[in-house]
């Protein structure tokens, strides 16, 4: 029966320690030498940064949002196969392959975590905010769902029920919230900007129509 | 059980801080530099996701507690890279990085980084399994949380969801198993299902009685209840 070494689980023997203690330097530690070996391309690095800073973000899940809201059918496709319906409209790749929309309603309200680690659908949000990484965020979700909820100003109505979903898998979620009122005559462009990156994790409400 | 990672509905964590929808992506400008690190030495094939996942959780519970997010993720990338045989220890301690690695074919350039972030690494896979349940059907976890492969190995049944009963909300088709693909085993693809758990199943003092918690779990972590 294979089984990790126990020596793995004594930190003396554990090779980061090897590294310089300051986390910044110990990034560069680790650059330099996998530079040496050919083993990195620090342009390549570049590259990535690039992406995750400028290109992809919670705007990609704002435009799904804001579709859903305004065209029934594409609505529909996300219900029937979100993973193919966001990949229509150009959202696909790491940490978004298989996609699952939830729908907030005025009974039932959804709310995203991973309390293994960090799961979130990248091509539609981009990389997680700090505070979704966090031990408080990743331990409390799951059992006190509304005081987090508390934490972010979001306050429920007792007849509202609360659905946290769990990505102990790789299938990533993402919230549709509820279209607020008094959005009728607004475009999806418009509509794109009342939803915050927040709302489609599920610790906020999608934002109200500008007066 | 379990390791210091597994920290679903544990208590004593304080206030969640939410942060501005426009505050930088990275805080610092390491942030940045670790994961691109993390995504581009992946790339060489030494190790898939539930490795570098086992990796970080493997962190002395001392060294994950005081990490900050990317800190975990250098911990386990270094300890992979030595772990896997990218890197000597010797090396990574700074000593002279020697010869051009023989993975050094594999490094990930700059204009291949679109289209290898664009492709992914999907997760399902066929299997010979079939699904033994579905959607509306009642099931419970396993009694205990834990790899049944590997002591003390990897698994995505987080230890709040042992010994639950719940009912199958969903039918993901079938993928790799990361109980076996973290430790090498293989991909092992079975049915994956979302279970839905009443907030009352998981918890002595739910907040609300109407509240639940869904979870992806395999097939192997669940029975029909009894």
């Amino acid at each position: 029966m294979p089984h990790d070494s126990h020596d793995h689980d004594h930190d003396h023997d554990h090779p980061h320690s090897l590294l310089p203690s300051d986390p910044a330097l110990r990034v560069k530690a680790l650059e330099t030498v996998l530079t040496a070996k050919g083993l990195i391309d620090p342009a390549a690095l570049d590259e990535i940064i690039d992406t995750y800073e400028n290109r992809i973000g919670p705007r990609n899940g704002a435009r799904v949002v804001a579709k859903a809201w305004s065209d029934p059918g594409f609505a529909q496709a996300l219900r029937d196969d979100a993973t193919q319906a966001v990949a229509d409209l150009g959202y696909y790749g790491r940490q978004g392959e298989h996609l699952v929309v939830v729908e907030n309603t005025p009974e039932r309200h959804n709310m995203v975590v991973c309390t293994l680690c960090s799961c979130y659908p990248w091509p539609l949000l981009g990389i997680p905010p700090g505070w979704y990484k966090s031990d408080a965020y990743r331990a409390r979700a799951v059992r006190e769902p509304r005081a987090v909820l508390a934490d972010f100003g979001v306050h429920l109505p007792e007849d509202t029920s609360v659905r946290v979903w769990d990505s102990t898998a790789e299938v990533r979620y993402l919230v549709l919230p509820m279209r607020p009122a008094g959005t009728e005559d607004l475009d999806e462009e418009a509509l794109a900007g009342l939803v915050s990156r927040d709302s489609m994790i599920g610790t906020a409400l999608a934002g109200a129509a500008p007066a | 059980m379990s390791r210091v990672h597994d920290m679903g509905g544990r208590f004593g964590d304080g206030a969640v801080r939410p942060e501005g929808e426009g505050d930088p992506v990275f805080h610092e400008d390491w942030h940045a530099r670790a994961l691109a690190l993390t995504l581009a030495a992946g790339s060489l094939g030494k190790w898939n996701i539930d490795v570098s996942r086992h990796a970080r959780e493997c962190l002395a519970p001392k060294d994950y507690t005081a990490f900050g997010y990317y800190e975990k993720w250098l911990g386990g990338l270094a300890d992979l890279l030595v772990n896997t045989g990218v890197l000597t220890r010797e090396e990574l301690a700074g000593a002279d990085a020697g010869a051009i690695s023989d993975l050094a074919e594999r490094k990930l350039t700059s204009d291949q980084v679109a289209g290898v972030l664009a492709k992914g690494g999907p997760a399902d896979r066929d299997s010979a399994v079939a699904p033994a349940f579905a959607a509306g059907d009642a099931v419970q976890t396993r009694a205990r949380a834990g790899n049944v492969m590997v002591a003390g190995g990897h698994t995505r049944l987080p230890a709040y969801a042992a010994a639950a009963r719940g009912r199958i909300l969903r039918y993901h088709g079938t993928h790799v198993l990361p109980d076996s693909s973290a430790h090498g085993l293989g991909d092992a693809p079975e049915p994956l299902y979302a279970v839905v758990f009443a907030a009352s199943e998981l918890w002595l003092h739910p907040e609300h009685p109407g509240d639940e918690v869904v979870l992806d779990l395999w097939q192997s972590y669940l029975e029909p209840a009894r």
